[in-house]
């Protein structure tokens, strides 16, 4: 390392930014044009080549609005839950290792920390909805914190799960250890958990849920609460919402495809790591979308039981079938 | 948010939960026009919805008592203006029936076909908007491009779109040509496997199936209370449809099923609504190959005076019973007209229907209703 430590992490925060800056706005554009394709329209075409400048002219948008704070609201809090949703997200992204090399910051506690920060998250939401002062935005922020509270025990059973496995809370060395073909991916472990692929989809439910995407967008729900806990947002603070939804994605997929499949490991032995990061996760999150544009919104105590009833069943016997297995063999 | 000392949680058994009322409208998403409705919610749970209508009150029945018959002919297209067809089929029958008019079998049959392909329309609507309300965002733009094909042939011999003015006391303005037959042919043969596509995509999907069986259920008793019609009442399990009922037109010649599914919830008014769509594509077919030649509109006096008396017309609209009913005096203008529409008491039985529900499924009830709110405000 010739750079001194502070400009490194200078750069990297400067990098870290822009990355989550222009990551939402151009996976805005690839959610609506692949929202397009699924619905037989062609999606945005005006701006740009294949609308590919639509990003910039919807940010200058939404920049050139009036920032709005309604009179009877919290406004400090009102002001202070954006910050609180995209900067945890931010945090999380410090410790993600895209590739052999390029990490911000490798601390060997990483997992904990992506779930300790993940978590904010919800506080984040409950605070704007509370701090809004609008009844739909609190009906929205009860359901965010219920839901949110729900997913997290089979979302951390399954890690724990995970953890068993691995033997160590550094994501670099979890990668590591699957490196060298695909079939010494966790995913495809199956001698160690014979269910192996069900805690993944165990795991992908419960991200699309904890970052309250659809089929589980409870707290936005527009054909029932307006925009949820995001109807008092105007101008960037809005922005920042919507950043921070495409940022805890880009979180969630990304421990998705470095818990489960392999992080930057090649399949083919060709290309750098960097690529094989990008297309799992990037992989992952059209499979996002393609959930969202496919199915209806489920209803929100069928979204509880599928959680304490369903899941969490499941993710305690897949951590029961581990140990033994692992003890046995 | 009242900080009264009841919030503090001093926890007393006999005093009442604290409610608050939340306004659905008249601007949300889910009203799907300019209806409010006031939610005394407990929580999350109705307590007591008061629709709130008249936002779009337009004296329908006010205008047709000031002008001739043919001059009111157009408004009764706007009344819904999703199921166009079968208003002014009501509007046309009724004054038929007094003036004694019997139009040629060529139009009646080409009114059955304009008004099922109108019902299947209307349908589409419904199964994409109601989809939207679900958080479904996809199927609205599937069902869009088949109503589109609709919407093509009927601007083809209409001229207009969405609100037609295509029947004529005593038959239709014009004749159907070659390219419209072939049209509507073309459309049953087209329309059939999209109705299992969306079987296969939205119906037997688990997540929508759950969303809405056993949620918000109308009994019956409550809909004969509130006389609710149409797909309401059927999906309640009473197989009433006026086309059955009170023939009217070449019906009584077509051989079709009423659908009927005794649940009373939301996936029973569903499953009615896309088994009409099947049913509708059924008497197209035959009245296609049945459609007798001749002329398409019977001798009909310029001036238009109907004899003294009370007379009405109902048919089965998209939403269930429209009636007409005219009383007149002598004159050119009548005395009085009445306009019974589905929508209207179909709203009526929301108040007693969402008690309890969560508002979630709340809004699914509202949405399996299929209201059209010109339709209840008129």
């Amino acid at each position: 390392m010739s750079l001194a430590e502070p400009i490194r992490l200078l750069l990297f925060l400067a990098g870290l930014l822009a990355f989550v800056g222009l990551n939402a706005a151009w996976l805005v554009w690839v959610e609506r044009k692949s929202a397009g394709r699924f619905q037989r329209r062609p999606g945005p075409t005006e701006v740009g080549y294949e609308g590919l400048l639509q990003p910039v002219a919807d940010g200058l948008k939404i920049i050139s609005k009036q920032l709005n704070v309604p009179p009877n609201s919290d406004a400090l809090l009102l002001r202070l839950a954006p910050t609180m949703v995209l900067a945890p997200a931010m945090m999380c992204l410090a410790t993600i290792p895209f590739s052999e090399t390029l990490a911000a910051r490798n601390i060997n506690v990483g997992l904990v920390m992506v779930f300790a920060f993940g978590s904010i998250n919800v506080l984040a939401l409950m605070l704007a909805g509370w701090a809004s002062r609008n009844k739909y935005a609190i009906i929205s922020a009860a359901r965010v914190v219920s839901q949110d509270v729900a997913y997290e025990v089979p979302m951390f059973l399954v890690v724990i799960t995970m953890l068993m496995i691995t033997g160590t809370m550094d994501l670099r060395q979890i990668v590591e250890q699957q490196a060298g073909g695909f079939w010494r991916w966790n995913l495809f472990k199956v001698w160690l958990n014979p269910l192996m692929p069900v805690t993944f989809v165990v795991y992908f439910t419960c991200m699309l849920a904890e970052t309250n995407r659809a089929p589980f967008d409870m707290a936005e729900a527009e054909s029932e609460l307006v925009a949820g806990a995001f109807t008092e947002y105007a101008s960037f603070s809005w922005g920042l919402f919507f950043m921070a939804e495409y940022a805890n994605l880009v979180v969630g997929c990304a421990v998705g495809t470095i818990l489960f499949l392999g992080g930057w490991d090649s399949p083919l032995g060709v290309l750098p790591g960097l690529f094989w990061f990008g297309l799992k996760l990037y992989l992952l999150m059209f499979a996002v979308m393609w959930v969202r544009w496919t199915f209806p919104r489920t209803q929100f105590y069928n979204l509880l039981n599928l959680s304490w009833k369903i899941l969490i069943p499941i993710s305690l016997i897949i951590l029961v079938i581990t140990s033994v297995m692992m003890k046995l063999f | 948010m009242e900080g009264s000392a009841s919030t503090l949680g001093v926890a007393v058994g006999a005093e009442p939960r604290e409610t608050f009322v939340i306004n659905v409208g008249p601007q949300h998403p889910a009203t799907h026009g300019v209806l409010r409705l006031k939610l005394t919610m407990d929580g999350e749970y109705v307590t007591r919805a008061e629709p709130v209508p008249g936002y779009i009150h337009r004296m329908h029945e006010k205008m047709g008592e000031n002008r001739p018959y043919a001059k009111f002919l157009p408004n009764t297209s706007r009344i819904d203006y999703l199921s166009a067809m079968h208003y002014t089929h009501a509007f046309v029958g009724a004054v038929e029936r007094a003036a004694r008019l019997a139009p040629p079998p060529r139009a009646e049959y080409i009114r059955v076909i304009t008004s099922e392909l109108n019902r299947i329309a209307s349908h589409l609507v419904w199964f994409g908007a109601y989809l939207l309300d679900l958080g479904g965002f996809t199927p609205l733009l599937y069902a869009w491009a088949d109503r589109e094909r609709i919407l093509d042939l009927l601007e083809g011999i209409t001229g207009s779109r969405l609100t037609y003015c295509y029947y004529r006391f005593g038959g239709l303005c014009n004749d159907v040509d070659n390219e419209f037959i072939k049209g509507a042919k073309d459309f049953v043969i087209h329309m059939r496997p999209r109705l299992d596509m969306y079987r296969r995509l939205v119906t037997d999907n688990i997540i929508l199936r759950k969303r809405l069986e056993g949620i918000g259920h109308i009994s019956q008793e409550t809909c004969r209370k509130y006389g609710a019609t149409g797909p309401v009442l059927r999906g309640s399990g009473v197989p009433y449809d006026v086309r059955k009922i009170e023939p009217y037109s070449v019906y009584p010649e077509l051989d079709f099923a009423v659908p009927v599914f005794p649940q009373g919830d939301c996936m029973a008014r569903y499953l009615v609504r896309m088994e009409e769509m099947r049913q509708s594509l059924r008497i197209i077919e035959q009245a296609l190959d049945k459609l007798p030649g001749g002329p398409v509109q019977a001798k009909a006096p310029r001036v238009l005076k109907l004899p003294a008396g009370d007379f009405c017309c109902a048919v089965e609209a998209a939403r269930g019973r429209f009636a007409v009913r005219l009383v007149s005096d002598g004159g050119e203008i009548p005395y009085r007209v009445k306009l019974r529409t589905p929508s209207f008491s179909n709203l009526s039985l929301f108040e007693e229907a969402s008690a309890g529900l969560m508002l979630p499924d709340a809004l699914a009830l509202l949405g399996s209703l299929d209201l059209v709110i010109p339709d209840i405000d008129r």
